[in-house]
Formats: structure tokens, C-alpha cells, sequence
């Protein structure tokens, strides 16, 4: 084996950027591994960890380009090295040279800019976004590993100012109809809602245009405002700021369990909206939230849809609409074909929220799961990569981040960890969802097909039948064009659902008894 | 009083996208302006010398 590096000085370039280079170089014959970052300390922690070590590397700085290439040769490792201007070139066509450098001079551009969207490394992000604060601009940071000290600053700085701070590690938001990071194209209407969990808001904000009815604006949070710490200042502050919006009539609030003292403070508060408020709170038993003045508890995200579209058409909420006779028919069919030793689920997940969502409803069925972001700790999986008997991993927790792209933009670690389970004879139902959207990758579905055919033909030659669930979060209007996502499942042999609620009550049935 | 917040919310929403060029493409995809700030980490990534032009600014 062969190894090589170049190192740019100076030469900066974005994450989504750099994925692609490194997809387009791990595609070349021969490569083994790629790495395409920038001299970060972590990153160059990472090359260290492939055996990559150089004194010019540990010299690289944050602006630095280092391309590295483990290969089977060293004639491929010149070969690719050696063409790097041409894989830059070609990736960076569509876009055009830029002379604004800094927010000051992007506002002397855009004087009437009223948001910053910042999605820089985690070190710089505090900075570029108190800069923006200072200007009057509301900030989306989509940035994570912002310590939560300089999160909290921003956010008391931004309340002192009226203005809003979405994040860090805010995911989503849809404010008037525009989209901002990974989002769905939805109907406008007359639904706000308040979400930490970026996918949370995707699958609350989809279902509901699913439903024929619309979102007025989805406010992202970020995953650490209903912290003890945070003590929910965004999610209190975009309350109050649905609650005075003319489109808003009803608010959703969908969030992983805040903390107790918090959960306090926020139903405090709701009680005294003037606008009703329908909360799904994942890992709190609705029924002890039941009672609480102007608030409609919701087991799962799906039920919150449908509360929250009733209360703003002004009707009763439509029943749950359960598995279809034909759904538990094929569920009974795809039962019987398992080989005696088929009994385990593996869900290998890019939505944080599905995990912990899915684990809730298996566990409410009294199926007990384990993974890598378990509801309860002694479901901790002992290393991530390892499943053991049923077990649902969130491929975008932050073991599987480091230097490496969120699952929901490329399949790479998706696709090889369908690979590794699928050597396991055990393994009876495997589990994935799709995120359809803005920033989201074009053709999640084509990228895993490969993966989840191999899956299939394996199990079928050792004598059995994997059952593969499907759920797709989105909307017939995103750019991947849905219908044709869920055509490649169908056609792969996937059962299909269009929510990971659905999928997940059809995983209860499918590993039940009978 | 109208808040800067609520003054979002009624728009239209004009940004200044700092970081990922994928973000700021797709907003204008959506039809918002946006301008563009191609970033790179200030004073080449160095904290020390970054704390120090922020106590100069």
C-alpha cells in the first residue's frame, strides 16, 4: 500500500465542498482512503489516526488544504495528488468568486440583511455570530461544538436586543415559507412551530403540508436550549414571537425531553399564551402532562401533526390511522419467510430524532433496544459500530462526525454499515430513513440501493429474507423529486411509510410475538 | 413595538450566509437574496492572534 499528501497553503474551503472532492477522488480505482480537510487540529488528529504523519502536516494551519491518499499503489497516489487542480477545478465551476470576506463588508452589500446564517467550524462560530448580533442581525447557527457558556452569552445578548438566535446546531428553520439549512418545501398556513431537533422539524413541518394543511414558521432552537443551563431562552423568546405573529393560530413545540426545571418555566409560560399550544415532548409520558392549561400533549410527532392541524381548521383530530389490512398481510408474509435464526432489527439511522423517536415506540411495545443515543443508559451500545440484538444507531451522533459528513448528505458510512450488518444471519428487519430536502443529498435512496440489494441477495443465499423498512421524511414539492425515491424502495422490495412513526408501529409488528 | 424578531418573521427574509456556499445556494434557490461571505478562519486559524484583533476592533 501507498501513501501520499499534498498540503495548499491558504487555500480555505467549506465542508460540503471538501466531501465532494473526496467523494470524487474515492471514486478513482485503487483508492483505499481519502482524506480531503483542512489543518484543523482535529483534522490533523484524524490523518494521524490513518497513519498519515509529517512534519509539514503537523505544521498546516486551520487554512491550510491537505489532501491525503492511502492507495494500492504509488503510480494511483501520483496520479490522483498530481491531478488535484483538475478535481478542484471541476467541483468549484458552479460556483462564482466571491470578493466579500466578512460579515461588515457582506452588510455594506445588504444593509437591509435581518439574518445571519452561520454555519463555520465550532471554534469561530461564537465570534461570527456576536459580531452579527451586534449589527441587529437574528442568527441561524447551524455550527456545532459552540461551548454551551458562549451559547449561553449569545442568547441573553440577543434577548437584550429583541433579536433572535437559532442554534447553535440548528439544523432547520423555515421562516415564511423560505427554507434555511436542511429543510422541506412546505405549504404556507397558519401552523408555527419550536423544535431543538432539526429532523423532529422536518417530519413535524412535511407531515403537516402532507396533510394538506401549511407552516406559517418553523423556528429551530438548537439541541441545548431546553438544557438546565440555556433554560429554553430561544424556545421562550420564538413563543413569543408566534404568539404576536398575525399568520401564527396555533403553535407546535417538538423537542427531546428538556430539563425538569425547564419543562417548569416553558408550561408556565404556555399557560398564559393567548394562542393554544401543542407540545410533543419525546421520552415524557403525555399523561403526565395532561391537565396543564392551553397545552395538548402528544405521544409522537405524528400525533402532533394531526392535534395541531385540527385545532387550526377548527375541528376534531383525525383518528391515528394505524397499519392498513394489506400493511399487516405483507408484515405476516414477510415474517414467514425469515430463516429460524433471523430475529433481530438493525435501524441504521441519519435522523437524530427517528432514533430516539422509533426506540420510544418499540419500547412502549415492550421491545427493548439498543444504540449509540439510547433513551435509557443501560441501552448503551459498548462500542457504536457493534450492534447487539435489536438495536437502532444514530449515524449522525458525534462519534461517527468526526471530519466526516452528516448521513443525510452522503451515504458513505450508511452504505458500509448495511454492509457490515448485513454479514450478520441474525439480522431480520433492516431499518433506514430518508431525508428528502434543501442541503440535503439529491438521491439518498440511489446512494444505500447498492448497499440494500447486497444486504438482500446475502441473507436469500444463507437461506432466509430480510425485510427492509423504509420511511421517507419529506414533501412531493422537494428537489429530489419524492416520487421517485419512493419508487427505487418499492421497487427494491422495501416496505414503504411516510412517517418514521408509521415505519416504527410496522417494526413493533413485525418483531411482536405472532 | 415591532421586535427585530417579529420584523423577521412578516419578511421578507434578506441574509448574509457566512460558511457552507450549499446554504446560501439554496436560500437562493428559494428566491431570498442573500450575499455571499466566502469565509476563511481570521488571522489563518491563530487564537491568540484572533483575541488580539478582536481587543483592537
Amino acid at each position: 500500500m501507498a501513501s501520499g499528501f499534498v498540503i495548499r497553503k491558504n487555500q480555505y474551503y467549506d465542508s460540503v465542498f471538501l466531501m465532494s472532492v473526496n467523494r470524487r477522488i474515492s471514486e478513482v480505482k485503487g483508492i483505499q482512503e481519502t482524506a480531503v480537510l483542512m489543518g484543523s487540529p482535529a483534522n490533523k488528529q484524524l490523518l494521524l489516526d490513518i497513519g498519515i504523519q509529517n512534519d509539514q502536516i503537523n505544521n498546516a494551519q486551520p487554512n491550510d488544504l491537505i489532501v491525503a491518499v492511502l492507495a494500492e499503489s504509488s503510480a494511483i497516489v501520483e496520479n490522483v495528488l498530481g491531478r488535484l487542480e483538475e478535481w478542484l477545478e471541476a467541483i468549484q465551476e458552479n460556483t462564482v468568486a466571491l470578493s466579500v470576506r466578512t460579515l461588515e463588508d457582506g452588510l455594506s452589500n445588504k444593509p437591509d440583511a435581518n439574518l445571519a446564517v452561520i454555519s463555520v467550524p465550532g471554534e469561530y462560530a461564537a465570534r461570527e455570530a456576536k459580531k452579527a448580533l451586534e449589527a441587529g442581525l437574528n442568527v441561524f447557527l447551524f455550527s456545532d461544538n459552540v461551548p454551551i457558556e458562549d451559547e449561553l452569552m449569545l442568547k441573553q445578548f440577543a434577548m437584550e436586543r429583541d433579536l433572535l438566535v437559532m442554534g447553535p446546531d440548528c439544523g432547520t428553520s423555515l421562516i415564511g415559507g423560505k427554507g434555511i439549512g436542511f429543510a422541506n418545501e412546505v405549504r404556507r398556513g397558519t401552523i408555527g412551530v419550536i423544535g431543538g431537533a432539526g429532523t423532529g422539524l422536518q417530519e413535524f413541518t412535511s407531515q403537516v403540508h402532507n396533510a394538506g394543511s401549511g407552516i406559517s414558521h418553523a423556528i429551530g432552537t438548537g439541541s441545548h436550549d431546553l438544557s438546565g443551563k440555556i433554560k429554553g431562552l430561544t424556545t421562550l423568546a420564538a413563543l413569543e414571537a408566534l404568539e404576536a405573529d398575525q399568520q401564527t393560530s396555533v403553535i407546535a413545540i417538538i423537542s427531546k425531553p428538556p430539563e425538569a426545571g425547564t419543562l417548569v418555566i416553558l408550561l408556565e409560560r404556555i399557560k398564559t399564551c393567548k394562542k393554544p399550544v401543542v407540545g410533543c415532548i419525546l421520552g415524557i409520558d403525555p399523561g403526565s402532562l395532561s391537565g396543564k392549561p392551553n397545552f395538548q400533549a402528544a405521544r409522537t410527532i405524528d400525533e402532533a401533526v394531526r392535534l395541531a392541524v385540527a385545532l387550526s381548521n377548527g375541528q376534531p383530530a383525525a383518528p391515528s390511522g394505524g397499519l392498513t389490512p394489506e400493511r399487516m398481510a405483507t408484515i405476516r408474509k414477510e415474517k414467514q419467510a425469515w430463516s429460524p435464526e433471523q430475529k433481530y432489527l438493525r435501524g441504521i439511522m441519519a435522523g437524530g430524532t427517528f432514533c430516539y423517536q422509533s426506540q420510544q415506540i418499540l419500547g412502549e411495545a415492550g421491545i427493548s433496544i439498543h444504540s449509540n443515543s439510547p433513551i435509557e443508559a443501560k441501552n448503551r451500545l459498548e462500542h457504536p459500530d457493534r450492534s447487539i440484538e435489536h438495536t437502532i444507531v444514530d449515524m449522525g451522533e458525534d462519534f461517527y462526525m468526526v471530519g466526516k459528513p452528516h448521513p443525510m448528505i452522503d451515504g458513505t458510512m450508511r452504505t458500509r454499515r448495511i454492509l457490515a450488518e448485513s454479514r450478520d444471519p441474525q439480522m431480520a428487519v433492516l431499518y433506514l430513513d430518508f431525508i428528502l430536502g434543501y442541503n440535503a443529498s439529491m438521491d439518498p435512496v440511489g446512494e444505500l440501493l447498492d448497499a440494500i440489494l447486497e444486504a438482500k441477495r446475502l441473507s436469500k443465499q444463507r437461506g432466509g429474507s430480510l425485510t427492509v423498512v423504509a420511511s421517507v421524511c419529506g414533501t412531493e414539492n422537494d428537489p429530489q423529486v419524492m416520487g421517485l425515491q419512493m419508487k427505487l424502495l418499492h421497487e427494491a422490495g422495501a416496505l414503504v411509510f411516510r412517517s418514521n412513526a408509521q415505519a416504527s408501529t410496522a417494526l413493533c409488528q413485525l418483531l411482536g410475538q405472532g | 413595538m415591532e421586535t427585530s424578531t417579529n420584523k423577521l418573521l412578516t419578511g421578507p427574509v434578506i441574509a448574509v450566509n457566512i460558511g457552507l456556499k450549499s446554504f446560501g445556494a439554496s436560500l437562493e434557490q428559494q428566491g431570498v437574496e442573500v450575499v455571499q461571505v466566502d469565509w476563511a478562519p481570521p488571522a489563518g486559524g491563530d487564537q491568540e492572534m484572533m483575541d488580539l484583533l478582536d481587543e483592537l476592533m
